[in-house]
């Protein structure tokens, strides 16, 4: 367990920002598209995003690709869209059975095989520095990407992020 | 004192991976003594808010036509090459 700080306002770990029910393990997706799909239901269903996210998201994937070559067997991708299609900030983790191609967002040419989907829901960026920076501390993180990967209990991803 | 350069973070919604990126780049630059004004911007506004920049540090791909410096910013998400990148944008801030 993560100690209540003493004084002051308790600062948030990743954990907590992905709901419970946001967080799904050992996802059987066929594409970028399908693992998308299915967290951004995830979000919609519990109050994170509208109805226009997940087509959103998807749109923009295919332009501006988010995959993030870690120079692993298994690598991350952090979908997400524009602000108008956010009703509160989250975060969906999706954790693949095995890995599907994402475009990476620096050479959209290439592929990235991706195991770990971090689907944020961004409303206000200059309120979510924390989380964003939380998300590219574990990504950078080889023991907390193995770990990540290899999870099959939301408890063993809880004491990852938490 | 020389003027206080501005950099340009741009990726593709504007709100996220540059996010992210800037609050790097400012914490490592500050440790570094270096202090600049941070601005951030869909890659697609990229040609028009560069006119008002000193470099661009993007993480997806920008227009070839921006004339200033653009440093690629996706070792900031990814750790791989992340002090090499600090010392591109180091040097182009000491300029």
């Amino acid at each position: 367990m993560r100690p209540v700080p003493e004084h002051g306002e308790a600062s948030l770990a990743l954990i907590d920002h992905i709901h419970p029910k946001a967080l799904a393990l050992g996802i059987d997706a066929q594409s970028a598209e399908q693992a998308i799909s299915l967290l951004a239901e995830r979000l919609e269903a519990l109050g994170y995003v509208r109805s226009s996210y997940a087509d959103a998201v998807v749109k923009r994937e295919a332009t501006m690709p988010t995959g993030l070559p870690l120079g692993r067997a298994v690598n991350v991708a952090i979908p997400h869209t524009d602000p108008e299609h956010v009703i509160r900030p989250g975060v969906a983790l999706g954790v693949l059975s095995a890995p599907v191609d994402f475009a990476n967002m620096e050479e959209p040419d290439e592929l990235v095989p991706v195991g770990v989907v971090f689907l944020l829901a961004i409303d206000d960026k200059n309120k979510q520095i924390d989380m964003l920076q939380q998300i590219m501390e574990a990504i950078q993180d080889p023991d907390t990407l193995s770990g990540l990967t290899s999870a099959r209990t939301a408890e063993e991803i809880r004491s990852l992020l938490g | 004192m020389a003027r206080q350069k501005t950099i340009l973070f741009a990726c593709g919604t504007g709100v996220a991976t540059s996010t992210a990126v800037n609050a790097t780049v400012t914490e490592a630059m500050k440790a570094r003594g270096l202090t600049f004004n941070s601005v951030q911007c869909k890659a697609t506004e990229a040609p028009s808010m560069a006119e008002n920049a000193d470099l661009i540090v993007a993480t997806t791909p920008v227009s070839s036509s921006i004339t200033i410096p653009v440093i690629k910013g996706l070792a900031f998400l990814t750790g791989i090459g992340k002090d090499k990148a600090l010392d591109e944008i180091e040097a182009e801030l000491r300029k």
